[in-house]
């Protein structure tokens, strides 16, 4: 159609078609076009680059499998990073060893009339944190890691991939009211896992 | 109606996402305020939970911003393969 560089916009009617009839070298452009962006999800999902490779593999393996079943209602991308969500939820779940911790610890807590129990300590700003960025990084990242999954995964798609609240609604299938749940939820959680690196008097 | 009985903090927390998506109207937005204006608690909690989503994306963001576009030869080279198969 045009003959301008590749985007990760692939969600053209003409790609499907070409899909749906079994061209070979479509196949070979929707991995070349859809994976760096679904990697870069999994990255965030997975514990290593290894695992994050598997589940955009078995991803793909899952979509061109389901491609004749796919419907064209979502866009074929909403699709893409659903199969993808699942594939790296899937190979989370099967490895689990413990159970998750309630996420309930870690949100706020109130007195009867509605005022918060402890109140909330000032964090410093984020650049004076007297913590190296790298260092800081792998802190957070750590601590998203604590988070329960379902909860840690809105977070990812809202928060990190971008993805706005119908969209991680349709990827996840879960309602609307679900999503902004669970977001708040997550967010107040990592707040309280973080709290003890950013407010009060540790450097 | 008391005009000065203020929302609670479980009330402005819970509005918290909504406040920064600009999904309040403008009354609850109004009481929002309101309550930030009395509480340095939940002026506290505001913004370690605005420094909370920042870190979140920072953390999370390559910062090799061409790393992100790409994907490994060997990986995109596994996938075609394993359709054929
Ligand atoms: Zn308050």
């Amino acid at each position: 159609m045009n003959g301008a560089t590749a985007t990760a916009d692939y969600d053209d009617a003409g790609l499907l078609a070409r899909l749906r009839s079994n061209d070979e070298a479509a196949f070979d452009e929707l991995v070349d076009l859809a994976t760096p962006r679904l990697l870069s999800l999994a990255r965030k999902m997975m514990p290593s680059e290894a695992d994050a490779e598997d589940a955009v593999q078995d991803a793909f393996l899952n979509a061109f499998k389901n491609l004749p079943g796919f419907d064209g209602r979502s866009k074929l991308t909403t699709w893409l990073h659903q199969i993808t969500v699942n594939a790296c939820l899937m190979k989370l779940r099967s490895r689990r060893r413990r159970p998750e911790t309630s996420i309930d610890s870690l949100l706020p807590e109130y007195l009867p009339d509605g005022h918060q129990k402890k109140p909330q300590k000032r964090w410093h700003e984020i650049a004076e944190g007297g913590i190296e960025k790298a260092e800081m990084c792998e802190l957070v990242r750590s601590r998203i890691s604590e988070l329960p999954e379902q909860y840690r995964v809105v977070l990812v798609l809202r928060d990190v991939e971008g993805l706005d609240t119908e969209e991680t609604a349709a990827v996840l299938e879960v309602t609307l009211d679900t999503v902004r749940t669970r977001l708040h939820r997550a967010r107040q959680a990592l707040k309280a896992l973080l709290d003890p690196y950013f407010a009060g008097d540790t450097p | 109606m008391i005009q000065n009985d203020y929302i609670t903090c479980r009330e402005l927390i819970g509005f918290l996402a909504d406040y920064l998506e600009g999904r309040l109207t403008e009354e609850q937005r109004h009481e929002f305020d309101r309550h930030l204006s009395v509480c340095p608690s939940c002026v506290n909690y505001l913004d370690a939970y605005r420094k909370t989503v920042a870190l979140g994306r920072l953390a999370l963001t390559p910062s090799d911003s061409s790393a992100q576009g790409r994907a490994p030869e060997g990986l995109l080279q596994a996938i075609k393969s394993a359709r054929r198969n």
